[in-house]
């Protein structure tokens, strides 16, 4: 069957009928001259369909906060057409079994390319190394290597595994949290947290950590990539990195962007996340980076949570925020409004950089004919409320309710097939 | 003042009205009279998160002195059953038409979610929340201040304050460091670096690293507990070296001037933080202190729950 | 002055009145020296400190005088925010079998003398209470009647009777003022 969207405008540039057939582009039609079943995107930007390299779609394990189903039609609703799924599952992904389960899920689903993230030491213990290779060569072929949640903190265990993953093309995606300088910590350590009486997780315990596998990195000649960074000192270091020519790829969430720590005054964990909410000094520096591609790419570190988990006081509260359906939203206020980014270089660092990290060869490719259909179709002038009772996530974590975003997905076509229409799931 | 859950929420005006208040109860108290009927027909709940005998038999005493009837509930550990424990029982406490709640708990926040959260109507007092505040101490130390150093009347203009001790864990010192320099004192924290909150240069005092520099030029020296279980984690080599450094004994007390106090909200770990001798002294008004705690909650109690519910 | 009030008593009348209630305290005490007097704060301690120093004129012999804060047994807490607390003082030597003489500015409805005599209640047990008020302008709520009265003022229960003292207020005059 051929789908025509017609007049898109491909990167926000001129309008075209773009024609799909047989799950890829065929062509791009003068408007009104496509043929096939006509879906409207007169005036609307069509992009590359997003890649997330860190998502928690939490199944096996925690189906009560999100399951592969949920999180495909959360992540396909916010323009999604591939996720990574983190390994912090229970059990946890650290054995092609498990990988396997998950990708078969997500194709079950249908609605987004679900690539597993396999774990890098068994068990996210940090002691010994999971079976990466078995993984890397099962059906869900899983190139990203993640303990997120935890970090690799010994020095050993992490330079194996940078050159073990060689071996596959793989990546190790570290999330950088020197674990004794941040015990029970609760939120960004600054004047505030001393204000506040919450222990604090100090800057320089994720810059430490940053700084040292960059020079792993080089030293054995592997990729690295750096979850979530959240601090203008990780910038400068992996700024640095890079112009030595280290191999390193950086992401930083959406609410990283865009919130600071003096929402935590209020106490309420909707505001708790790990890394923490930082200061306004961060964000700009974060987004600076994004702009200047020191950060390669926006990764929502999308993390369900059950509302007991949220609703309690800050310090047993769970950590983490709801990402995929206000990703869009976020980086058009905070980048390309204020012209920071232009579409193409949105769509580099949403899709076209995910995807080539990830190694995920069906996705982020460039609107022409001949590439596979996996595109968003987004309204740039709307506006959205962000309303957690009707999101598609089984959680509610949403750190934005209430709060108006600018933008809004009309379409997702993932191979060929639409599974968002008029925003609503097909 | 709808809740009491920061000690910075109090305004010049208010932290003497409460002050004032307290005074006037107190008196009461003397005159022994027994119960005062104000909040009779009030239920009081202490919900007590924390092991603390002291502070929850205050505010009970508080209470009752005032006619409120009073229930002590006692939940050890949110570790147990997590965040639970605070919303559930919260629903309970509305359910069974509790007046007012004071809240000691682990967490910092606690308070604030259980005054903010919508799960419950009354009033909050926090009795203390993890590291973050315990206000009707610092209001007890501020009225025993004013009965030493201002006869009793007004505010602490002028007064200077020393405060001794694991200021980073320490929720008496933070309010006491808001209140004090809300009424015009003038407060200098005195502990190791390592028990120095990150970014105390931007509070509203001075600070020290050393004790025998500041107490000669102090008016009231509050000596905080230090546990000696911090020494693990690294904050200080040993008992006895924080003692000999920070430790308050007699040569040290003998530099104060001859008018200044020595406070501690108790409880005392003699020989840590303060020596045996130091504590028993004629100076040493900690036993006065818990008496003001009394008179202090009840005059929280009855602002807050004396008139008729304030919109907020 | 509110044009709408109008002036019942100057200072000259409240100052005849005082020194007749003093004589008229001093005529049944008949030279007991057991009577204290209390003043409800806040004009009520100015009223006491007065008939204080008139009964002293006439006797020669001082009244012990003291204030007694009602705020805490009031009946009616819960319409108002917390009031501010005055100051409770009674003179060395207690109430315990003395003559206590209750001094108020204006009396009403009544409850305020019911809350003061829970307080007295609380401090000890006077041989007998006596009630003395500058103004009384009816509508009882509660069965009680003063002893010693300066004026008695009819009114309506919209108006307001205002009092002021020199003491408190920078000038002695009673008015009666028209609507709430």
């Amino acid at each position: 069957m051929t789908i025509v969207l017609r007049g898109a405008r491909p990167y926000g540039e001129a309008a075209v009928d773009i024609v799909l057939a047989d799950g890829v582009i065929v062509d791009l039609a003068p408007v009104g001259t496509g043929q096939g079943q006509v879906v409207d995107a007169d005036g609307l930007v069509a992009l590359p369909g997003f890649v997330d390299l860190h998502t928690h779609l939490r199944e096996p394990g925690r189906e009560d906060a999100e399951t592969v189903l949920t999180g495909s039609q959360a992540a396909a609703l916010g323009g999604f057409t591939c996720v990574h799924a983190m390994a912090n599952t229970s059990p946890v992904a650290d054995t092609a079994g498990v990988v396997e389960q998950v990708w078969r899920l997500g194709q079950q689903a249908g609605l987004v390319d679900v690539r597993p993230v396999g774990a890098v030491t068994v068990d996210l213990a940090g002691e010994r190394m999971a079976e990466i290779g078995a993984m890397a060569r099962s059906a869900a072929e899983v190139r990203v290597f993640s303990d997120d949640g935890k970090c690799v903190d010994d020095a050993v265990l992490m330079r194996r595994a940078l050159e073990y993953v060689k071996a596959f093309d793989g990546v190790v995606a570290q999330h950088s949290q020197e674990p004794r300088l941040t015990e029970n910590a609760q939120m960004n350590e600054g004047e505030l947290s001393g204000r506040l009486g919450l222990s604090g997780w100090p800057a320089v315990a994720e810059e430490a950590i940053i700084a040292r596998d960059v020079l792993l990195a080089e030293h054995v000649g592997s990729r690295l990539h750096v979850c979530h960074v959240s601090t203008a000192g990780s910038v400068d270091v992996i700024r640095w990195a890079k112009s030595r020519g280290i191999p390193v790829t950086a992401e930083v969430t959406p609410h990283h962007l865009v919130l600071t720590e003096d929402l935590v005054e209020s106490y309420n964990p909707l505001f708790k996340v790990n890394p923490p909410l930082r200061t306004a000094k961060d964000v700009e520096a974060l987004r600076e980076a994004l702009a200047d591609g020191t950060i390669d790419v926006i990764a929502t570190d999308h993390a369900p949570h059950p509302h007991e988990d949220k609703d309690c006081e800050w310090a047993a509260a769970a950590m983490g925020m709801l990402g995929l359906e206000t990703a869009l939203g976020v980086a058009l206020e905070t980048m390309v409004i204020p012209g920071r980014l232009g579409w193409r270089d949105l769509a580099q660092r949403m899709s076209v950089a995910p995807a080539r990290i990830g190694r995920v060869r069906t996705q982020g490719h460039e609107l022409v004919p001949g590439a596979i259909a996996n595109i968003a179709v987004v309204d740039p002038e709307a506006t959205y409320l962000v309303d957690p009772m009707k999101l598609a996530s089984k959680s509610r974590n949403s750190p934005y309710a209430g709060r108006s975003l600018p933008g809004r997905v009309v379409h997702t076509i993932y191979a060929g097939t639409p599974t968002v229409l008029d925003g609503a799931l097909v | 003042m709808q809740h009491l859950l920061s000690a910075g929420d109090l305004t010049h005006e208010e932290a003497v009205l409460v002050l004032d208040t307290a005074a006037h109860l107190a008196a009461a108290t003397d005159r022994s009279v027994k119960k005062l009927p104000t909040l009779r027909g009030r239920t009081v709940v202490n919900l007590f998160f924390e092991d603390s005998t002291r502070t929850r038999i205050s505010f009970e005493l508080a209470a009752k002195r005032l006619s409120a009837d009073v229930i002590n509930f006692a939940a050890k550990g949110s570790s147990v059953s997590k965040g639970e424990s605070l919303k559930d029982t919260a629903l309970t406490l509305e359910a069974m038409g509790a007046d007012a709640v004071v809240i000691r708990h682990g967490a910092s926040g606690a308070p604030h979610r259980l005054a903010t959260s919508g799960w419950i109507q009354a009033p909050v007092i926090n009795a203390g929340d993890g590291t973050h505040e315990h206000p009707t101490q610092a209001l007890l130390d501020a009225f025993t201040l004013r009965r030493h150093l201002r006869e009793g009347v007004g505010d602490l203009t002028g007064v200077r304050v020393a405060i001794v001790g694991d200021i980073l864990h320490s929720r008496v010192a933070r309010s006491n460091v808001l209140l004090l320099r809300t009424l015009g004192a003038d407060v200098t924290l005195i502990a190791p670096p390592t028990l120095m909150p990150f970014g105390v240069e931007s509070w509203p005092c001075h600070t020290s690293y050393d004790i025998d520099a500041v107490l000669p030029n102090v008016d009231a020296v509050m000596m905080l507990r230090v546990q000696a279980e911090r020494m693990q984690a690294a904050y200080f080599p040993s008992v006895l070296e924080y003692s000999r450094l920070y430790g308050l004994d007699s040569a040290r007390m003998n530099l104060l001037p001859e008018h200044a106090i020595v406070m501690h909200p108790g409880p005392m770990n003699r020989g840590m933080e303060i020596s045996a001798d130091v504590a028993d002294s004629p100076r040493s008004v900690m036993v006065e202190q818990v008496a003001n705690g009394v008179s202090v909650r009840m005059a929280v109690m009855y602002l807050l729950l004396g008139g008729a519910k304030e919109d907020i | 002055m509110d044009s709408r009030a109008r002036v019942v008593l100057d200072d000259a009348d409240i100052g005849r009145a005082i020194r007749r209630i003093a004589h008229e305290i001093v005529e049944k005490a008949r030279g007991s020296s057991s009577l204290i007097l209390l003043g409800i704060p806040t004009r009520g301690v100015a009223l006491a400190e007065r008939i204080a120093r008139a009964i002293e004129s006439i006797e020669g012999s001082s009244v012990p005088v003291g204030s007694l804060d009602i705020t805490l047994y009031r009946d009616d807490l819960r319409l108002r925010p917390a009031r501010a607390l005055e100051t409770t003082s009674i003179p060395p030597g207690g109430i315990d079998g003395k003559v206590v003489v209750l001094v108020d500015d204006v009396l009403f409805s009544g409850r305020t003398v019911r809350a003061a005599l829970d307080a007295l209640n609380d401090l000890g047990r006077p041989a007998s209470v006596r009630l003395a008020v500058l103004v009384d302008r009816g509508h009882r709520e509660l069965p009680i009647r003063p002893d010693y009265v300066g004026k008695n003022l009819p009114t309506s229960v919209e108006e307001q009777v205002r009092v002021e003292v020199t003491e408190v207020d920078g000038v002695d005059r009673v008015a009666i003022l028209e609507g709430a």
